[in-house]
């Protein structure tokens, strides 16, 4: 019914042509740029990003060697502790073991002071999630719908301040360090402040409002693992209490891998350690609380320099020095089949 | 809200009326069992003493209503998500978010996990619901349509909108108005009770249609008064089937009228020509036949897309294997352990579950994790690139037909890709290669033939012309030079009949006409069918006019004398009478379109009775005798042969007064004048009688001449039109058409007026047509009868054994002259018609009349009755003549085929025609080339054709075997193993009932097998249900895409049948396009549609397929890896929100953009180098292994995604978010610069949606990174990418992940690109030269072809001339299979002219082949747009052109312009 203007003449002038128009868009003939892998631009592509690739894993390789690293293990250290451990009865009997080691150089610049958990999946998928972060922004949440359980309530009701797995098993181990001299040994001054993401610290974590801690949280209770409640983190800095403590807030940023570190704490430059930590003998001071010998786990204190490209680990600068390697082969080994196939007729590229 | 009701009872109805009567929408409802009558609907009109009645039946019935909508406002939800809900795609995401409210399972938050299913849902939806607006829109505007309707109330007729009709009312509508339902017409203003609709929104058909009056109502001379209507109408229940109804008008006093389909007016026709009508309404709403017929478009799945299915099974198989894999080593992980560690949550029992149910759980932890391997994603994103790939083909300007204003419709929205993967085309001949402009080219009447040389000379004109550009002249002009052109032409053939010399001029001459006749074509073509000048101006024949023009003096003797003069001159009167009667040609005036004309209307008086002309011719045969001997005027004409003005005048006396000069020459002459010097009598005659008859003669004269060039038919078929217009050529010009009478302006005769009894119409069953009228002369009942041959042929009175009758003898000796002619206008290519005749005594015809008047008025086994009743008629007819119709080739058809057939297509022809007819057309078009070898295939029974085909096998073999030994002797460069296996290329001819056998399931195979090795295949004589098994077969068994293109009601079987039906929008209506997946105008569309869309879709839609399962395997993979790292416990790295918008967001609009606008070759370069085609085709861009190679990378790149940046930050006191964080970027960059390598062309819209693409993820990553920090766990990236954004670390990463990852990808195209080109890869290179260099490019890379071809071609010549044995053998099994070395050899052939314009050494050579397998050598009229072009200077080329028929001994052998 719609196409019948055919008929009269006049009214089919009248009618529009159906004409389609005549625009580049239309007719598939917009301007394009067609890549073209000509021997020039092949081959500048590879040797550009060979060339750049080979510069960057150098300087990558060099600053990571310039990193010093003192990694020590100390779960086979302080065996009996472990045995200790072991039982879940004995969780409350304090349990302490030293670990030396020596600095043969100075360690300069900056000193980080991580602890290194092995086999211990944090990144598992009921772990992860086993947290809430409302409670943690100091909201007065009903943490039973949410994702904490079974680290949600006691049997009787009282919530647990933090809930969920993560923070239940938080890493509880205590680790001083001592610079021993000839006679007497001297704590080395650590930074327990200032470890975690400066966004974790002021806005992802807050403590309830209230006017001190304790009543702050108040009808919740500690969780099943901890020994002290959560406004007992840290009794000497009120900003370093509650959620607000920096270990908690480390602990609570979930770890990538079974085997992980997170910073503990920061070597103080003052007096002594001012440049850093001077050549000679140390001693970890370790209070010995977290078990890891139901999972086979272990653990590690690691005293470590950072740089701008991370950590000690090479692998990136070697990474590029390969890849760039290989791109640099790679153009060499066409440069070559150019070459010889240029003189065949067969040979179709320009 | 009544409607969801009426809806579900006209549902349930119809699932009643279904259970009962089987299938009432088959369309050979016609031919049903017989029913009972209480399934036929009966109509009363709700007025008077039926209104009980008619609250009791009519209410039934549905009324004019329409909704096509699928939705209401209130279901629309429901529903919509009902049907979605249908899609496994979407059962697959509901699976994924029920499985995800399962705790222990769960892997994402519940509505990140509805978030893919609900975007998909409303993107459908949204679209859904916008079609289903426009239909509403649609609807409400139809249904509240104005009509004039009887109300009971105010005894009028009043304006009632469409909605409110319903059945059993009376409609009253005026002239161009259109019918809001189905009713059966009582009154028509019109006084024969006619009344003419345009059907063009049903079928298209421009022309009109005459609808009737129900018998005894049309003798009403007043309009009928629907108060005194007191009958009820019974006709059968509502069915699709357009062309037939049944029923019957029951009258008060019992008595039945018979109901067809000439007294229903369809609902969507308009009403032409006809004051007013008024009907019955039969039909409402959807219950109409036009709506019935309305079943919406149709889905047909793409090869593309079965095959994408395939790979997605591979997906879930690799799913199953990842979540296995999950599954398995959580459980050995978690059974590592001896007690329950930290990490391991226990459940809130405080129980753990064995590690063998926590791997069952973490297997659909995983299915749920790992979900988008499955690239649901895929199908929306198909659907909108295939939207934008239709988009872009129905926007291609080259589509675009001015003559007809219409472009390419594509009807079928997902199936464009296939376009590129056709691997046989089968089509129809008559309108799809053909133009379907009927030509007239031949006649035979009575054993003798009549060539119409100077009508080809006419034609070839035209051809010329057609290059020329056509300058839009005003028609009336073009018409009236022409006319007077024509005159002049009539005229010197009248003047000088057997001068050649005159013929020379008069074909020169022709040019010129035509150009002036080309002008009025186009205004013409838009509202009269079938009318272009080359169809209607046919150029006598002089012999015939010579003959033609003594018939008056024959004609009343014939009674006495029966000499074999008179009576060949009786046979050519009838032959042309039977003509211009025997028909259904409307006839109008072109300025008022469709007027009928009528003679009553004219001021003359139209000569009635035989007595009257007899009186007249005595009293001027006495005027004759007196003035005779007047050879002034005589002289004057001829002395001065140029003078325009005088052979106006000549010509002019002739045309007004044929009849008396007819009858003057009769008593002037002796009878028996055949020679040829008598021939100038009649003209002298003419001038005589300018003054003799003028008298009688001014009415008329002035009156005829007035109308006569408005002349206007309108056939339903193009033949038939081809034939009335030769008549009038002849002047026997068919004056009017009513219902009872036709009106033959005869030349000899003046007005004759047929007094029609009868019109048996033509079907495809009977394959002819009859006409009974009264003959106004002998005033006898006489049928003439046209149709096929091969059923005329056998209709004849046979001669009884011992031909006794003078007359007998004559007729046996005529039939077998004229089946000779048959079969050679049917080797030229002609379309043929047999011409009969048959006398009737009133007393046999009173007798046939009843039988038929029963068989008419039953309901049920009607088509049977009605059958058996025809064959009564026309039976023992007496054979005039036969006619050849040539019907030409359409323009640039055999430029496509060659181009599809070099893209590696096989082109089968699927014709009703006959063998030599198909043959022909096909060697005309390049279907088969001279130097093939044409296998006919014709056996009358299943055995010899199973015989034959072996034969044929078995001589295929030898050739290629005795070609290989050859090669080997001759040591000749094996080619590169073509695709065809036999050296020779061999063309396979099959008949129709030949065809029958070979479809028998024994046969097929070997058939299948045998087509396989020829590289075209003929079917002639194929019915509608033929082709469409045929192309089954090839489809089912070869497993090849077929693509059916065909323009008629019988191609549409075929069309629905094919992977890809095309329909040519042309002459024969819509039905073809209606069928169709694409519509195109002209069939030479067909190769931009194929080669450069097809190719473009394909390819498109394969590479973003593929990228698809790329993007979709690498991005997950990512997951799997790092589920090694976490125990297998399903954790992901990377937030959950990212993690799926990732998918949805921000990689979802380039892959889109990819496969609308990736253009891997230039359009110009794929239409220059059809080759291009062959990826397509052998499915080359999507085969298993590119799946399995992108599988592949996708894992590698993966790979290297993962763990650059695992080994980075290995150790390190990395937290997760901030480790997916780089992996998830880097992913995005190598997904995103993978498509950039992928991409051959790069506009601003891909460089805008790719940056675009960039830019947002790293805009909504910050700010979702800025302030999400409380959502649920795990989602919690707070700060994340801002911390990243200033850490160089992180940059080093991505770059070096995405530099790795891309590397081999990368290198692999290079690689390609250098040591081992693809030809689209070498095709590509091609467009970047100037078009100067690309030019002589693409000539080198045909050269190399070429060269192939050559190598090839000698091989060819090889096998032929050391074939000659073969031939004969091939003679030997003649009796099984008559062998047609066609005699015939098209002029100039494409591919031969090239070569020796190249290859001057092949030259020969080509010639002894031509030499060797043609016996004859005949002009096919080749089209001028393939000559111009291929033989570049055939002037010279006198051997090209040359044109010899050495059968034809009346042919004028033709001087060519050297």
């Amino acid at each position: 019914m719609k196409n019948k203007t055919s008929f009269l003449p006049q009214e089919g002038e009248a009618h529009p042509s159906r004409c389609p128009d005549n625009t580049a868009f239309k007719q598939q003939k917009l301007p394009a740029w067609k890549p073209q892998l000509t021997i020039a631009s092949v081959l500048s592509s590879f040797f550009l990003i060979g060339a750049f690739c080979l510069a960057v894993g150098v300087c990558l390789i060099l600053s990571a060697n310039s990193v010093r690293e003192i990694q020590i293990d100390y779960s086979d250290k302080c065996s009996d502790c472990s045995k200790l451990r072991e039982n879940s009865s004995n969780w409350s009997k304090e349990c302490h073991c030293s670990v030396n080691f020596t600095l043969k150089e100075d360690v300069l610049d900056d000193v980080f002071m991580y602890y290194g958990l092995q086999n211990f999946y944090q990144n598992h998928r009921r772990y992860v999630i086993s947290r809430s972060d409302a409670q943690l922004l100091g909201r007065n949440v009903n943490i039973q719908k949410s994702y904490c359980a079974p680290f949600a309530t006691y049997r009787n009701g009282t919530p647990m301040a933090p809930c969920g797995a993560i923070a239940n098993s938080m890493f509880n181990d205590t680790i001083d360090l001592f610079y021993n001299l000839k006679s007497y040994a001297i704590q080395v001054p650590l930074l327990e402040t200032g470890n975690s993401w400066w966004t974790d610290k002021n806005v992802k974590f807050r403590n309830p409002n209230s006017y001190n801690l304790s009543s702050a949280f108040a009808g919740t209770a500690r969780p099943p693992y901890w020994q002290k409640p959560v406004y007992m983190l840290d009794k000497e800095d009120e900003r370093n209490n509650g959620y607000l403590n920096d270990d908690f807030i480390i602990w609570m940023r979930v770890s990538a891998f079974a085997t992980f570190r997170n910073l503990y704490r920061r070597v103080k430059r003052v007096g002594r350690f001012a440049d850093g930590l001077p050549a000679g003998n140390y001693t970890f001071r370790i209070s010995y609380n977290f078990p890891v010998t139901k999972f086979k786990g272990r653990k590690h204190v690691i005293l470590s320099t950072v740089v701008w490209s991370g950590g000690s680990n090479p692998f990136l600068g070697i990474a590029y020095v390969v890849s760039g390697t290989a791109a640099t082969l790679t153009g060499f080994v066409i440069a070559a089949i150019h070459l010889k196939l240029r003189k065949k007729k067969t040979y179709f590229q320009k | 809200m009544a409607d969801p009701i009426r809806w579900a009872r006209y549902r349930w109805q119809r699932l009643i009326s279904a259970g009962g009567e089987g299938s009432s929408n088959s369309s050979n409802k016609c031919y049903q069992s017989p029913k009972t009558i209480g399934k036929h609907r009966i109509v009363i009109p709700c007025l008077g003493h039926f209104k009980e009645e008619y609250e009791k039946v009519s209410k039934l019935y549905m009324n004019n209503k329409i909704r096509t909508t699928k939705y209401t406002l209130l279901n629309f939800l429901p529903r919509n998500l009902f049907e979605q809900f249908h899609r496994v795609a979407n059962l697959y995401f509901l699976f994924l978010v029920i499985l995800n409210w399962v705790p222990l399972v769960e892997a994402f938050q519940k509505e990140i996990a509805m978030l893919p299913l609900v975007v998909v849902l409303i993107i459908i939806a949204v679209k859904d619901g916008l079609e289903d607006y426009s239909k509403y829109k649609m609807d409400k505007q139809i249904n509240n349509l104005l009509t004039k309707v009887y109300s009971r109330k105010e005894k009028k007729y009043i304006d009632e909108c469409w909605k409110n009709v319903s059945v059993g009312d009376f409609i009253r509508l005026s002239r161009n108005e259109i019918i809001p339902a189905d009713m059966v017409l009582l009154y028509s203003s019109d006084l024969d009770g006619i009344c003419y609709i345009e059907t063009a929104s049903l079928d298209g058909e421009t022309n009109l249609k005459q609808r009737q009056v129900v018998r005894g109502y049309s003798e009403q001379v007043s309009e009928i008064d629907p108060e005194k209507f007191s009958s009820r109408i019974e006709c059968e229940s509502p069915n699709n089937n357009l062309s037939c109804f049944r029923g019957f008008v029951e009258h008060s006093n019992k008595e039945r009228v018979g109901l067809s389909k000439e007294n229903l007016l369809l609902r969507g026709c308009t009403v032409r020509n006809t004051e007013a009508v008024v009907g019955i309404v039969v039909y409402a709403g959807h219950e109409t036949k036009a709506m019935l017929n309305n079943s919406g478009p149709h889905y047909k799945r793409s090869k593309l897309e079965r095959r994408v299915n395939t790979d997605i099974l591979w997906c879930v198989l690799l799913l199953i294997l990842m979540c296995l894999t999950g599954a398995i080593g959580h459980g050995i992980w978690l059974s590592r352990y001896s007690e329950i560690p930290f990490f391991n949550i226990l459940e809130p029992d405080g129980k753990s579950i064995p590690p063998a149910l926590a791997g069952f759980n973490m297997f659909w932890t995983m299915i749920i994790l790992l979900q988008v391997l499955i690239p649901i994603s895929l199908y929306v994103s198909i659907e909108i690139v295939k939207l934008g790939q239709i988009y872009l083909i129905q926007n291609d300007i080259d589509f675009y037909h001015e003559k007809t204003d219409s472009t390419i419709q594509c009807r079928a929205l997902n199936i464009a890709e296939d376009l590129g993967q056709i691997q046989y085309i089968f089509s129809d001949k008559t309108g799809t290669l053909t133009e379907n402009k009927m030509v007239f080219r031949r006649c035979s009447i009575a054993g003798q033939e009549y060539c119409h040389e100077e009508n080809a000379k006419r034609l070839e004109s035209y051809q010329e012309m057609d290059l020329k550009d056509e300058d839009s002249a005003d028609c009336q002009d073009g018409s009236s030079i022409h006319m007077s052109e024509w005159q002049r032409h009539n005229c010197r053939t009248v003047n000088e009949p057997l001068n050649r010399k005159s013929l020379n001029q008069l074909s020169d001459s022709y040019p010129a006409l035509g150009r002036e006749d080309g002008a009025g074509d186009v205004p013409h073509s838009g509202h009269v069918a079938f009318s272009s000048p080359i169809e209607t101006d046919v150029v006598p024949d002089t012999e015939l006019l010579e003959k033609f023009s003594q018939i008056s003096s024959h004609f009343y003797q014939q009674s006495e004398d029966s000499s074999e003069l008179a009576l060949e001159t009786m046979y050519i009167t009838e032959f042309f009478l039977a003509l211009s009667v025997c028909n259904t040609v409307v006839v109008s005036g072109p300025s008022q379109p469709h007027q009928k004309m009528r003679l009553s209307s004219l001021g003359g008086v139209p000569i009635k009775s035989l007595e009257e002309i007899r009186q007249m011719f005595q009293r001027l045969s006495i005027r004759r005798l007196s003035s005779s001997p007047l050879p002034s005027v005589k002289d004057s004409s001829s002395e001065s042969p140029n003078s325009f003005v005088s052979k106006l005048s000549v010509f002019r006396s002739k045309l007004v007064s044929p009849a008396l000069d007819g009858a003057a020459q009769r008593a002037a002459e002796p009878p028996n004048t055949d020679s040829p010097e008598n021939s100038q009598v009649p003209q002298e005659l003419d001038m005589v009688n300018v003054a003799a008859g003028c008298e009688y003669n001014t009415a008329v004269s002035s009156v005829e001449w007035s109308q006569l060039p408005k002349l206007c038919y309108e056939a339903e078929s193009p033949d038939e039109a081809a034939l009335v217009h030769a008549a009038k050529a002849y002047k026997c010009i068919l004056q009017s058409r009513t219902p009872d009478q036709v009106t033959v302006n005869f030349a000899g005769l003046g007005s004759l007026t047929f007094q029609l009894l009868h019109i048996l119409p033509f079907d495809s069953v009977r394959k002819r047509m009859s006409v009974v009228v009264r003959h106004p002369v002998s005033n006898k009942v006489v049928v003439y009868t046209k149709g096929a041959d091969s059923v005329i042929m056998d209709l004849l009175r046979t001669a009884s054994e011992v031909a006794t009758n003078n007359s007998e003898m004559e007729q046996k000796k005529i039939k077998e002259r004229t089946q000779k002619h048959l079969d050679n206008y049917a080797r030229r290519g002609l379309r043929t018609l047999c011409i009969a005749k048959k006398v009737m005594s009133d007393a046999e015809y009173a007798e046939w009349l009843n039988n038929h008047f029963l068989a008419e008025t039953s309901i049920d086994h009607r088509e049977e009755l009605l059958l058996e009743s025809a064959i009564r008629l026309e039976s023992e007819l007496t054979l005039l003549g036969a006619t050849g119709i040539e019907d030409r080739l359409q323009e640039g058809v055999p430029d496509t085929i060659q181009a599809l057939r070099k893209a590696g297509i096989k082109i089968w022809m699927l014709t009703g025609d006959k063998r030599e007819t198909a043959v022909n057309i096909a060697y005309a078009c390049k279907l088969l080339e001279p130097d093939d070898r044409i296998f006919t295939l014709k056996s009358q029974s299943r055995d010899a054709c199973a015989l034959g085909m072996r034969k044929i096998l078995e001589s295929f073999q030898k050739n290629t075997s005795s070609k290989k030994k050859f090669s080997h002797k001759r040591e000749l460069v094996s080619a590169s193993p073509s695709t065809q296996a036999p050296g020779f290329s061999a063309g396979l001819v099959i008949d129709g009932r030949t065809l029958e056998y070979v479809l028998h399931d024994s046969l097929q195979n070997i058939f299948l097998e045998l087509t396989e090795k020829c590289r075209a295949v003929v079917c002639c004589r194929a019915t509608p249900l033929q082709k469409s098994v045929l192309v089954q077969l090839v489809r089912n068994k070869l497993k090849a895409m077929t693509l059916a293109v065909g323009d008629g009601a019988n191609d549409v079987s075929m069309i629905q049948v094919a992977d890809a039906g095309v329909g040519i929008s042309g002459q024969e209506g819509m039905q073809a396009v209606m069928a169709s997946d694409f519509a195109i105008s002209q069939f030479r569309h067909l190769r931009k549609l194929l080669l450069v869309h097809g190719h473009w879709c394909y390819t498109r839609l394969t590479n973003m397929v593929l990228y698809f399962f790329y993007k979709n395997v690498a991005y997950v993979n990512l997951l799997f890896w790092y589920q090694f790292f976490c125990g297998f416990s399903g954790t992901s790295m990377t937030d959950h929100w990212i993690l799926i918008l990732f998918n949805l967001l921000f990689t979802s609009v380039p892959p889109i953009i990819y496969g609308v606008l990736d253009k891997d070759v230039s359009a110009e370069v794929l239409m220059q180098l059809p080759q291009l085609y062959m990826t397509g085709n052998k499915s080359m861009a999507y085969l298993p292994s590119t799946f399995w190679i992108t599988l592949l990378d996708a894992f590698y790149q993966s790979l290297i995604c993962f763990f650059v940046p695992y080994f980075t930050y290995c150790g390190s006191d990395i937290d997760i978010l901030s480790f997916g964080n780089p992996i998830n970027t880097a992913a995005l960059f190598i997904i995103l610069f993978h498509l950039l390598i992928e991409c051959k062309s790069v506009t601003w819209i891909h460089a805008v949606v790719i940056v675009g693409s960039i830019l947002f993820y790293l805009l909504f990553t910050l700010a979702f990174g800025a302030t999400w920090k409380t959502h649920n766990p795990p989602s919690n990236p707070y700060w994340i990418m801002e911390k990243h954004m200033i850490d160089p670390v992180f940059y080093l990463v991505c770059f070096l992940t995405t530099c790795v990852a891309l590397l081999p990808r990368y290198l692999l195209r290079v690689l390609q690109g250098t040591l081992f080109p693809s030809p689209v890869l070498r095709a590509k290179q091609l467009d970047r030269l100037t078009p100067e260099e690309q030019r002589i490019a693409i000539k080198r890379w045909k050269d190399d072809c070429i060269v192939n071809c050559r190598v090839e071609f000698q091989a060819t010549f090889g096998s032929s001339s050391s074939a000659v044995g073969a031939v004969s053998e091939e003679e030997s099994i003649a009796s099984v299979l008559p062998t047609s070395k066609t005699p015939f050899q098209a002029c100039s052939t494409d591919g031969l002219v090239e070569d020796t314009v190249l290859l001057p050494d092949v030259q020969d050579q080509s010639r002894n082949t031509n030499d060797l397998n043609s016996e004859m050598t005949i002009c096919l009229n080749p089209s001028k747009e393939t000559t111009s072009d291929t033989c570049g200077s055939s002037n010279s080329r006198a051997e090209v052109s040359m044109c010899a028929s050495k059968e034809d001994s009346s042919a004028v052998s033709l001087t060519k312009k050297v």
